[in-house]
């Protein structure tokens, strides 16, 4: 491409502010915009706090009195951090939905018309998501506990459970970010996220022993990442070795991490739709 | 299609050379050249799927072109584009306006993201809540207001930067009459204080109100350009519009009555309307009465009026501007088609 002379600018205001301090104040204004409207909206909080609430209430007595799992005396020892581990995971198919909405009302668009930096409508996102998670987890712990359920081990131990399960949804937020800028609708984006959350979380260890499945789905369920991070929480909060368990779960969740970050961020700012 | 001319960056707040998109098989562009004079409003006009927002997706940095080069105050869009976009305001096509936030917040927050410091970003959305009559809403979520209100928020949202240049896709889409009417006082304000905007309506009375330049864009293509009357000096200033009582007459009046078409304009036959272009309306009626009557030919009305950018559409490509339109036309619908060479230049 041939190119002439380059027309020079006539200065208008002032440089754009570059560099990290910038990035991270974009990043929690971003986050701010959802934290701000979280409260204003009664739909997202009843789910929030209602179904993670109705879960440990349906699975603890619906399934507590019929299934025995070797190695637990008591079934709601066993279950609910399988429980929490679910819930914390289904929450963040928020990000899909609200990442969706935003470009299908234009709202990507103009966010991606301003000189800030453009990944920060995802961290910013994924971040308000985790806040959101944490009141969940926080409200369902309070529930499990009135049934009955304790922290067998250390409270540092428990402490850890808690991070790694966070941790474990944070990363997953972001699979789910990378769907919420792909697909063209919020229904679309809803469904996607689901489709494959139900299968990662049933076809695991975290309602039954994965030896009692079919001998075809066992080795599946065993190596499924949820069932990994599933069996360390559960250690942790019963206060049994999680072994490698732990840091398989830290490797899965700083991958996934990593490396979906990079790809929703790409898509995200990408001049290409 | 060659760009040999250079932008006039002293002049020249927008520039668009040769821009090209293809979208799978869908040429969206193919090669459009267009300026924008600093403080004017340029109107790109054309029907749904011509190209319009795909120009200005291009222009805010938000698609790359296949082919070309678009400059903001002279700021290379595709070299530079996180420069370029600290000089622009986009207002799309859906009102992008965060519905849980109110109006202020909503303000406060693109001001932030535009870093202005914070006393300065509330500063700047109190005074363009004022500006766009937005005070009483302005702790109200967003969710809340009317179509509208939501427009004139996002146009604010996307000033608040003061930007230099401001994009408008097609913004009085889907408004109801009276509010799209509003919307037309804020963009004669806005154009009427200076700030350089490129508006994109496939409105045709809308180009006409606001633009002070007009690209007519058709398939991809810039079909004319010029202002809205040298457009209709195109097809001749005056019309007289003759209404037949039998439409098979249709083709023996057209021939009867161009030797009375003024200039280059040309005689246009619709279903039972026969419309001629004159210049001035002095004695034409009689006469266009006259001639038909001898002819034998019925007329059950005959009116005149100034031609309006809908005949200059069609008398560029033969087409109506709105085809998508659910109420059948009957205007101009088996027209010669007289299209694409009547492609004129830069005016």
């Amino acid at each position: 491409m041939a190119v002439a002379a380059v027309p020079t600018a006539t200065p208008v205001g002032g440089d754009i502010p570059r560099g990290f301090t910038w990035a991270v104040r974009d990043c929690w204004t971003e986050a701010s915009r959802h934290l701000r409207a979280l409260p204003r909206n009664p739909e997202v909080l009843a789910f929030s706090t209602i179904q993670p609430v109705m879960f440990v209430l349906l699975f603890a007595y619906v399934f507590g009195g019929a299934i025995n799992v070797p190695g637990y005396d008591d079934y709601l020892q066993f279950l609910l951090p399988g429980i929490f581990a679910q819930t914390v995971v289904f929450g963040s198919t928020f990000a899909a939905v609200g990442l969706a909405e935003d470009t299908t009302r234009g709202i990507a668009d103009r966010l991606r018309s301003l000189p800030m930096f453009g990944p920060a409508v995802l961290i910013g996102r994924t971040f308000a998501d985790l806040i959101r998670n944490v009141f969940t987890f926080v409200v369902m712990l309070v529930v499990a506990f009135l049934i009955g359920f304790r922290f067998e081990g250390s409270l540092a131990g428990a402490l850890a459970a808690s991070l790694l399960l966070l941790g474990f949804a944070y990363a997953f937020t972001w699979v789910n970010a990378l769907l919420g800028v792909s697909v063209g609708s919020v229904e679309a984006a809803n469904s996607a996220s689901f489709i494959w959350i139900f299968p990662l979380t049933f076809v695991s260890s975290a309602f039954v022993d994965p030896r009692s499945m079919p001998s075809w789905l066992e080795p599946i369920a065993r190596n499924n990442p949820f069932t990994i991070a599933t069996n360390a929480v559960r250690a942790l909060y019963n206060g049994r070795p999680p072994g490698a368990d732990l840091w398989l779960a830290v490797a899965w969740a700083v991958g996934i991490t990593v490396v979906f970050a990079v790809l929703a961020s790409r898509r995200f700012t990408a001049s290409t739709r | 299609m060659s760009i040999t001319q250079l932008p006039s960056p002293a002049v020249a707040a927008v520039v668009a050379q040769g821009l090209t998109k293809r979208f799978g098989t869908t040429e969206a562009l193919r090669g459009v050249d267009f300026e924008i004079e600093r403080g004017k409003v340029l109107g790109l006009l054309g029907p749904n799927g011509a190209g319009k927002t795909t120009a200005v997706r291009i222009l805010c940095t938000l698609l790359k072109p296949d082919a070309g080069r678009a400059f903001i105050d002279g700021i290379d869009v595709l070299a530079d584009p996180r420069r370029a976009r600290a000089r622009i305001g986009l207002t799309g096509q859906f009102a992008a306006v965060e519905e849980r936030l109110t109006g202020f917040e909503n303000l406060q927050h693109v001001g932030r993201l535009f870093h202005l410091r914070t006393s300065e970003a509330r500063r700047r959305a109190r005074e363009l809540l004022e500006q766009f009559d937005l005070v009483d809403a302005a702790d109200r979520v967003a969710r809340t207001y009317s179509g509208g209100m939501r427009r004139r928020l996002d146009i604010a949202m996307s000033l608040i930067g003061r930007p230099s240049v401001l994009f408008l896709d097609e913004p009085t889409t889907g408004l109801d009459p009276r509010s799209r009417l509003g919307m037309w006082d804020v963009i004669d304000e806005l154009g009427r204080a200076g700030t350089t905007t490129l508006l994109t309506t496939q409105y045709l009375d809308e180009a006409d109100r606001l633009a002070d330049q007009i690209v007519v864009i058709d398939q991809g293509t810039a079909i004319a350009r010029g202002t809205a009357d040298e457009l209709k000096r195109r097809v001749g200033g005056d019309l007289v519009d003759v209404v037949l009582a039998d439409p098979a007459d249709g083709r023996r009046a057209v021939e009867l009555l161009t030797p009375r078409a003024c200039g280059q304009g040309k005689v246009v036959l619709g279903t039972t309307t026969v419309t001629v272009p004159v210049d001035g309306f002095a004695g034409v009626v009689p006469a266009v009465v006259r001639d038909l009557d001898q002819a034998g030919i019925q007329v059950v009305d005959v009116g005149t009026r100034r031609s309006t950018l809908d005949d200059v559409f069609f008398a560029l490509t033969g087409r109506p501007a709105q085809e998508a339109d659910d109420e059948p036309s009957d205007d101009h619908p088996e027209a010669p088609t007289s299209a694409p060479e009547t492609k004129v230049e830069a005016g």
